[in-house]
């Protein structure tokens, strides 16, 4: 950055730095030092859940019985989708596409509400069975023909899909050690949506900056970070999946 | 000794010696360095004191054998900590089978103790010198600590498990109970005496307190209250000689039945099933209290240990009233009539501060 | 250093840039300001304030200790007392104190570097600590909270009925501060150092800064979560760690400590650093064994994350936890005995001036030497039971944290009060206060060692007659420490106005921080510097090389008391 005309590019390095790779570096290195800590973060309370998880095997499989993995299972999808989008956006940015930029990031924003609709609905259906945890928690499942007709439409549907045969398969009283599941379950999912809320806010301050004209093939830091750190959440669903809806067997 | 004045608290346990003189070590280690790193401190500011502003120190080269030398001697010293300590800690974590055993239960803001024969105390312990006590612990509510300096014993109370202490008292006297945990707004008034007798004081003063049912009876009591024995003779596992027993569990693996087994068993019984019995016992979370707990376990215990598992339970105390405590089962255990009046005089009972006595 | 021609006369302060300080002066310049130097001040005052308010409930329980039956409070309310003391002191003061104020301002002159890498999150970093004051404040305010600053379940998820909610959130918070911090120390020393600053070539208090922010970034956000849980368990009557619904209060000690060992290394490694620059600047040596002293503060770093149980030896962990435990807070020892013998051996053959700052680092290395082995005694199984939750463990920490931690800050703060101010403060005042701190720590403390070895449990609102002459003792050191404490307040405020204009490198030390003016330029240096050679390169100085480090004002301080002759 030696010659000293005020170059687009040069007006969007820091006054702190001493230029554009600079830059990068420290933006790059501080969002991994932030997932450094996102890991701890999730770390301890995968820590606490496996703790319980081998201390209470039965009942924790019980409460992964009663999940809806079908909607995990199209969820996970979706957010993979997500990030292979946010990967085509970071790719476009670094070869300063901005229309195709914008259209990725777009189209990851759109998977990431879908994802979260989907989570919302689970939420709801979890509601209705009983399964959120504190005073609304019910130690019997309610019979199938209670609840509104949406959830009374998925159990059907789960009745199609499951290969045990009718009367079979079905939920036990639920016990303690099943509520505290619940209560992981959705501090997990919890935390992992509010990731999720967060990301898509960032996405959306890409978007804004992106159609004016901010980002460039010298200059996508943002972008790139963004991309980093949407990875980072879908990698932690990608590990929430299986510990929580698919250790269904003994 | 004035006693305000007092450096060491007194050692009145078979573990009160070994912790002292781990501490001698200690201390002997620790005013060594200390005094080693202020005479050089003192004397290298002192020695070499800036004389004039301008002055420039000569480099001094910093040799690795001296690095070295200042790294492997602490070590050693510290390995010899290590193994010293822990060699103390593994003593005072393995009680002696022939303990006598005394149930404490821990509670916002009181000790409540039980002897073996149901003698009940609180704030207060009472136990004889030369004889293993095992102590055996539960907390109602939140996390205390037994803490009885004199004996250099101390454990957390953890609530939902019964966790143990055990130690000989050496030296007749009075001693502070504390708890140590900060367990609410009176958590320093947890605290009580622990008043250490000879082998016939300790007699007499059992025989003079109020009598109680021992826990095993108690237990007894609750077995049938609480309608376990509706399934635990037909039905469900039988408790005759399962204490101490291995028991296999449905999940293909196996475990020993003892204190905390049981307890577990009461709590969430979902836990641990045995192989070949439906899971279908109730949970007594919340039902029982901690003392409650402590009398089923004990009399679980007293239905004898690592027998066949056949045959069904046996007949209730109802019954068969042997089947709870009986002074066989405590061999040393006192006789019930003895001299009146037998109280301590050698214990200084005005030395405590504090609380007046209950 | 070779950087700046030594014979370059110390320029008069009407020729001079404008600093930092003058370069605004509204207070948006200040609420919205990005440059690290004036954040490091709003810390400044911020800890400070929290300080006084930690330090006053410390003094109202040693009052109220005086008498066996205690003097002033009921026991609820002794009960907040001790845990606002701990809870302030630990997150609002010790955690932010050295790295916030003097890491902030000195890293990036230390470095060469304009700023930090990243000024905007240094500045929400800022407004993070202050949200989670807020909060802590407001908890105090409407009835405080009791259960201890350790916020054991199920006490504080069940039993207590203050506020718990609050100040967990408030550290929740104040965690996501601390976390920034770290992360932009990260960076800014991996990423902005000047041409030629090489990792070797560092001096030792950004080492030390890296190992802490290292811990801060890591261990942070479990106490977070862990936190978290606790509130979310007391809110919601979720079975988590109360075991009266299923959960294990065990585990919840695990996390807790998880990141409250760590914390400990949070607030003494960068005091580690502190000293470091202290010792070296004021026996004028290369410090001995720089490689040592260097990655033992990323040695004790590390092994730190493994020591955490050794505060549950008797919280019924197995005898092999325990043993495995015990052996790695052992390990961690080593490195800390490394840095004292260091220390030590750099006087030998120095040029040692006592002024305040020096006076404060050879105290530091005495009463860290016995915190240190007191905590080598701690991590002994059969000896920890005895004293585990007992005034010995009080004095324990308090050697480490008052004893080593907030006297370094205050060397550090002596000895940076020129660079951060431009001014001299009254060097006898300093050498008065120090002492005094020094007097007083100990007269407090030593006599708690006894207490606790007697079987004084800890958090006691009151205690039997026999333990009286010994907290009569203490309650007597604690008002000199007061007093100690107090005095610096007054002649640092009183040199901002009346003290001797300092000059870049009052103390002739090394180091790119003095040589940039007193106070620093708003971007630290006209032009950014090449390093060719260490921090510490006193030795390379002839005689008259010294004096071309700068003016003398530390000599003349010395003789006119600070003021303006």
């Amino acid at each position: 950055m030696a010659e000293d005309v005020l170059t687009p590019e040069h007006s969007l390095v820091a006054h702190q730095f001493e230029d554009a790779g600079q830059q990068r570096e420290a933006s790059r290195l501080g969002m991994w030092a932030f997932l450094s800590t996102e890991i701890l973060f999730f770390g301890a309370v995968f820590v606490a859940y496996a703790v319980y998880r081998l201390r209470w095997p039965d009942d924790y499989r019980q409460g992964s019985l009663e999940l809806k993995w079908y909607l995990g299972a199209i969820n996970t999808a979706v957010l993979l989708l997500s990030s292979f989008f946010m990967a085509l956006g970071v790719h476009a940015s670094e070869l300063g596409q901005n229309s195709r930029l914008i259209r990725n990031l777009i189209l990851t924003i759109v998977l990431g509400s879908l994802f979260l609709a989907i989570k919302a609905t689970e939420y709801y259906l979890e509601y209705e069975d009983g399964l959120v945890p504190g005073a609304s928690f019910r130690m019997e499942p309610p019979p199938e023909e209670a609840g509104s007709g949406f959830a009374r439409a998925v159990k059907s549907f789960e009745r199609a899909i499951s290969r045990a045969p009718k009367g079979q398969g079905e939920v036990a009283r639920r016990t303690r050690a099943e509520e505290q599941f619940m209560v992981f379950y959705f501090i997990m999912t919890g935390i992992h949506a509010t990731h999720m809320v967060i990301g898509i806010a960032l996405l959306c301050v890409l978007v804004w900056m992106a159609r004016r004209r901010k980002f460039s093939a010298a200059y996508n830091n943002p972008v790139e970070i963004t991309g980093l750190y949407w990875h980072f959440v879908d990698t932690v669903w990608v590990f929430l999946f299986p510990i929580l809806y698919l250790l269904r067997n003994p | 000794m004035d006693e305000s004045f007092r450096l060491f608290p007194e050692e009145a346990s078979n573990l009160a010696r070994d912790c002292d003189h781990l501490l001698y070590y200690l201390l002997g280690v620790s005013v060594f360095f200390t005094l080693l790193i202020f005479v050089f401190v003192v004397y290298f500011a002192l020695r070499y004191r800036r004389k004039s502003d301008n002055e420039v120190p000569p480099l001094v080269p910093s040799p690795l054998s001296l690095e070295i030398t200042w790294s492997v001697i602490p070590f050693i010293l510290l390995m010899i900590m290590f193994f010293w300590g822990t060699s103390v800690y593994v003593k005072m974590k393995k009680p002696p089978a022939d303990g006598m055993q005394i149930n404490v239960v821990g509670k916002q803001w009181m000790w409540k103790v039980q002897h073996p024969n149901g003698a009940r105390e609180i704030d207060e312990l009472h136990v004889p010198i030369g004889r293993p006590i095992k102590l055996m612990m539960a907390s109602q509510d939140v996390v205390h600590s037994f803490f009885i300096p004199a004996f250099r014993i101390k454990q957390d109370v953890i609530p939902g498990s019964f966790v143990t202490q055990w130690f000989i008292a050496t030296k007749p006297g009075v001693y502070h109970l504390f708890c140590s945990q900060y367990c609410g707004a009176e958590h320093a008034k947890m605290i009580g005496r622990v008043i250490v007798l000879r082998p016939e004081q300790y007699e007499a003063w059992l025989a003079g307190a109020p009598p109680d049912e021992p826990p095993a009876v108690a237990g007894a009591r609750l077995f049938v209250t609480y309608g376990c024995v509706a399934c635990h003779a037909a039905r469900a596992p039988t408790m005759a000689g399962l204490y101490g027993s291995r028991v296999q569990l449905d999940n293909g693996r196996s475990v020993v039945a003892d204190d905390d087994y049981l307890r577990e068993s009461i709590i969430e019984p979902g836990a641990k099933v045995v192989a070949g019995f439906p899971p279908i016992m109730p949970s007594y979370r919340g039902q029982l209290s901690e003392e409650q707990l402590i009398d089923l376990v004990a009399y679980i215990k007293s239905l004898g240990a690592g027998a066949s598992t056949e045959g069904g339970v046996r007949p209730l105390p109802a019954t068969q009233p042997a089947n709870g405590f009986s002074p066989d089962r405590a061999p040393n255990y006192p006789p019930a009539r003895q001299t009146p009046g037998a109280e301590p005089v050698e214990v200084e009972h005005g030395r405590l501060g504090g609380r007046p006595d209950k | 250093m070779a950087t700046i021609p030594g014979d370059l006369p110390y320029i008069p302060a009407y020729e001079a840039p404008p600093t930092y300080l003058n370069v605004a002066h509204t207070v948006r310049s200040w609420l919205l300001t990005k440059d690290h130097k004036r954040i490091a001040l709003l810390y400044l005052f911020s800890i400070t304030f929290f300080f006084a308010i930690g330090g006053v409930a410390a003094t109202i329980m040693r009052v109220h200790l005086l008498a066996p039956a205690g003097l002033l409070v009921e026991e609820m309310t002794y009960n907040k007392l001790f845990t606002m003391h701990g809870v302030i002191m630990v997150w609002f003061f010790l955690i932010p104190s050295i790295p916030t104020t003097m890491g902030n301002f000195l890293i990036p002159l230390m470095i060469g570097a304009r700023d930090l890498a990243f000024p905007k999150l240094n500045l929400a970093s800022w407004y993070l600590f202050m949200a989670a004051g807020f909060f802590i404040l407001l908890a105090l305010l409407l009835g405080g909270v009791d259960t201890g600053w350790t916020f054991y379940t199920p006490y504080s998820s069940r039993s207590s009925n203050t506020y718990v909610t609050l100040a967990v959130l408030a550290i929740f918070i104040n965690g996501f501060s601390s976390i920034l911090t770290g992360l932009n120390f990260i960076v800014t020393i991996h990423t902005m150092r000047a041409p030629g600053m090489t990792w070797f070539r560092l001096p030792l208090f950004c080492w030390s800064h890296y190992a802490t922010s290292l811990v801060m970034v890591l261990a942070t956000p479990v106490l977070a979560i862990t936190l978290a849980l606790v509130g979310i368990e007391r809110v919601f009557k979720v079975g988590i760690f109360d075991p009266a619904i299923g959960g294990d209060p065990v585990l919840m000690q695990h996390l807790f400590w998880f990141y409250s060992h760590p914390a400990v290394y949070i607030m003494i490694l960068p005091a580690f650093g502190v000293v470091s620059e202290l010792v070296t600047c004021f026996s004028r040596k290369r410090p001995f064994g720089y490689e040592f002293i260097a990655f033992s503060s990323l040695a004790i770093a590390m092994i730190g994350f493994l020591v955490w149980a050794h505060h549950m030896f008797v919280a019924n962990i197995s005898i092999y936890a325990g043993m495995a435990f015990s052996l790695l807070s052992f390990l961690v020892a080593v490195p800390s005995a490394i840095k004292v013998f260091n220390w030590t051996a750099t006087l030998y053959k120095g040029s040692v001036a006592l002024d305040t700052p020096m006076l404060c680092a050879l105290g530091f290395i005495g009463l860290f030497t016995l915190g240190g082995l007191t905590g080598v005694m701690l991590a002994t199984l059969g000896f920890d039971v005895h004293v585990h939750d007992t005034y010995f463990v009080i004095a324990h920490f308090h050697y480490i944290m008052v004893g080593g931690s907030v006297i370094a800050y205050f060397g550090g703060l002596h000895f940076w009060w020129p660079k951060m101010t431009g001014r001299m403060y009254n060097e006898w005042a300093g050498r008065i206060a120090a002492a005094l701190i020094f007097l007083g720590f100990n007269l407090t403390f030593f006599p708690q060692f006894v207490l606790g070895y007697l079987g004084m449990p800890r958090r006691y609102h009151s205690y039997p007659p026999e333990f009286q002459v010994y907290n009569v003792l203490s309650t007597a050191g604690a008002s000199i420490l007061a007093v100690g404490y107090a005095l610096p307040f007054f002649y640092l405020l009183w040199s901002l106005r009346y003290g001797r204009l300092a000059g870049p490198n009052p103390w002739r030390a090394t180091g790119l921080e003095w040589q940039t003016t007193s106070p620093p330029p708003k971007d630290n240096f006209e032009k950014i510097p090449v390093v060719t050679e260490e921090a510490y390169a006193y030795y390379k100085l002839a005689p008259q090389g010294m004096a071309a480090l700068g003016s003398v004002a530390a000599a003349e301080a010395r003789e006119t008391g600070g003021g303006e002759s």
